[in-house]
């Protein structure tokens, strides 16, 4: 059985449509006979076309939030729509810094748990049934509603490819907003980064622990540049301060499915195995012929990454 | 400056470092001996900073664990924390993360606080949506993946991570700001610390205690149920060698015949 209607939290940078919404749409179209979107910005008119090539049939709008943080105003405005009796059978979230707070605001508004971190979704009967990997995605855990709808799941970013599917432009239809929160923007700062994003590159080189220290993090970006990739890391060294957060690979990072992923000084520990062992093909260099990255690695060096990576760069950039 | 009041949202966990099991209901397997997440060392910590640049006030934690533990907020405690408030009760297996929301947010109330911090998400259950929902539930405003907190008078000032930088977000206090790991360095518990941790409070509740009906969190309540758990599809086995000089060779033979270099 199909659900009758399905809500996607639409998310945009610069007026491009974030991916994790496009795949969510994607796979609403197949659950589902409609499929709408909810976007909380102001620039409506710049998203509404890509929503709509990906089955969006209407668009709900709250506007521009004035520099507010979405969570308030966003599950605000939803959690009003629904008590007026628009409600859909389940609504999908990103699992992205946006669309966690609004999933998990919304849920006490509507008192409806959430599920989180899902790769899949199905429909068995009435019920919406969502998987999750945990154990480092040794297992996979599938969990149902059990309340009536609307349902709350958090989806994680490439569980599904989004594929366009022909629509047109949405009907857009402007939301009212109950409360804004006090929560602003004051400034926002944009890193510079040079070469493709971690979470799109084809080919991603991450360090760990292992380097030793964060000096040695340098030969991890030189191989990224060679391989015209991007750098990388795991948890350890983020929190130990090596590299900025956005570097990070893993559960609480980035998920990346890149072609080719090099694990250098990585153990693969559970939280970082789940964000990268969608990667097509995945090398790994570590001193532990023990470490958890090599069940997972298609080739797998044991040795010392200070001997093996110096080497590798010298024929690279030779090449 | 005024006092500040904070309370930081701790989770006592199974042991990362050992592998993790699931009981028969298919719930996480807490039984051994719990620890202090690692992720809230960081909120533990920006508490500890805060009080102490506003000149007082008070560090109280609040967790939520199964069978009274303690050990994982002595360690908070020996951190510097003054108390501690744990909401133990056998109604509260299976509970999701709105019903654990719901019992941190009763517990919280109890501490009047000026501000709560939280990690970003637990290092088990990792849903990451528990502090946004405590701060719904308690009527306050949130600032999330907060990687560098001020306070400047009754605002919170802070530095938000996102997906291209960071923002600066102020909100009015009360508040509840969720910080990323990494954002300050926790302390090491002294030996003075761990010996004054033990005889600190630890205010034992239950969900009665807190006026919650026991029907309406836990897996009773939960709204969700697990149908299977299944061994994911596993890779293949890879070709694992030593390296004996020139096992580079082999990543760059390997990266040719993938045609990407």
């Amino acid at each position: 059985m199909a659900l009758s209607r399905i809500w996607v939290y639409a998310e945009a940078a610069d007026g491009k449509v974030a991916p994790i919404t496009l795949e969510m749409l994607t796979k609403a179209r197949e659950l589902a006979g409609t499929v709408e979107a909810v976007y909380g910005d102001g620039d409506t008119d710049a998203v509404a076309e890509a929503l709509g090539a990906h089955g969006a049939t209407k668009l709900y709008a709250t506007g521009d939030l004035q520099g507010h943080t979405p969570a308030v105003p966003v599950a605000s405005a939803i959690a009003k729509l629904i008590e007026g009796g628009d409600a859909p059978d389940l609504i999908l979230f990103g699992t992205t810094y946006e669309g966690r707070d609004v999933a998990a605001r919304l849920s006490v508004a509507l008192d409806k748990p959430v599920i989180t971190n899902s790769t899949d979704i199905a429909v068995d009967g009435d019920a919406v049934v969502l998987t999750e990997p945990v154990f480092g995605g040794t297992k996979l855990v599938r969990t149902k509603f059990t309340t009536a709808g609307p349902n709350i799941a958090l989806i994680r970013p490439k569980s599904f490819a989004a594929e366009e599917s022909g629509g047109g432009a949405p009907e857009v239809v402007t939301i009212e907003v109950p409360d804004y929160g006090s929560a602003k923007v004051t400034n926002r700062h944009v890193e510079e980064t040079s070469g493709p994003k971690l979470d799109e590159a084809a080919i991603v080189v991450s360090g760990g622990r292992g380097l030793g220290d964060a000096e040695k993090y340098k030969v991890i970006e030189d191989l990224a540049k060679a391989l015209k990739g991007a750098p990388g890391a795991s948890r350890a060294i983020v929190d130990a301060g090596w590299v900025p957060y956005s570097y990070q690979v893993g559960q609480t990072g980035k998920v990346v499915k890149p072609n080719v992923y090099i694990a250098a000084g990585i153990s693969g520990a559970t939280q970082h195995l789940v964000g990268m062992k969608g990667a097509k093909n995945i090398i790994a260099i570590n001193k532990d012929a023990e470490a958890p990255i090599f069940s997972v690695a298609d080739l797998g060096i044991v040795g010392d990454v200070h001997k093996v990576l110096p080497k590798l760069l010298e024929a690279l950039q030779a090449r | 400056m005024a006092p500040m009041n904070v309370v930081v949202c701790v989770k006592q966990i199974p042991d990362p470092a050992e592998p993790g099991k699931l009981e028969a209901d298919n719930t996480l397997d807490r039984s051994g001996k719990l620890i202090l997440d690692e992720s809230d060392s960081y909120g533990v910590e920006m508490a500890l900073q805060l009080a102490d640049a506003a000149g007082g006030g008070e560090v109280t934690l609040v967790s939520m664990a199964p069978n009274g533990e303690t050990s994982g907020l002595r360690t908070a405690l020996a951190m510097g924390a003054a108390k501690a408030i744990l909401v133990s009760d056998d109604a509260l297996s299976g509970a999701g993360a709105l019903d654990t929301a719901k019992v941190l947010a009763a517990a919280i109330k109890r501490a009047e606080p000026d501000l709560v911090l939280a990690a970003t998400e637990s290092s088990d259950g990792y849903t990451g949506t528990v502090p946004e929902q405590v701060a719904a539930l308690l009527g306050l405003t949130s600032v999330t993946f907060a990687k560098e907190v001020h306070i400047d008078g009754q605002a919170v000032k802070v530095q938000r991570q996102t997906e291209l930088g960071y923002d600066e977000v102020e909100a009015e206090l009360p508040a509840l700001v969720s910080v990323t790991a990494g954002v300050v360095e926790p302390r090491y518990p002294s030996f003075k610390g761990i010996m004054a941790a033990k005889s600190k409070p630890v205010d034992q509740l239950t969900l009665s205690d807190l006026g919650i009906d026991a029907a309406t969190v836990g897996s009773a309540g939960a709204g969700q149920e697990i149908v299977a758990v299944d061994d994911a599809p596993a890779r293949e086995a890879g070709e694992i060698i030593e390296d004996d000089g020139e096992a580079f060779g082999k990543i760059v033979a390997y990266l040719e015949n993938l045609k990407v270099i």
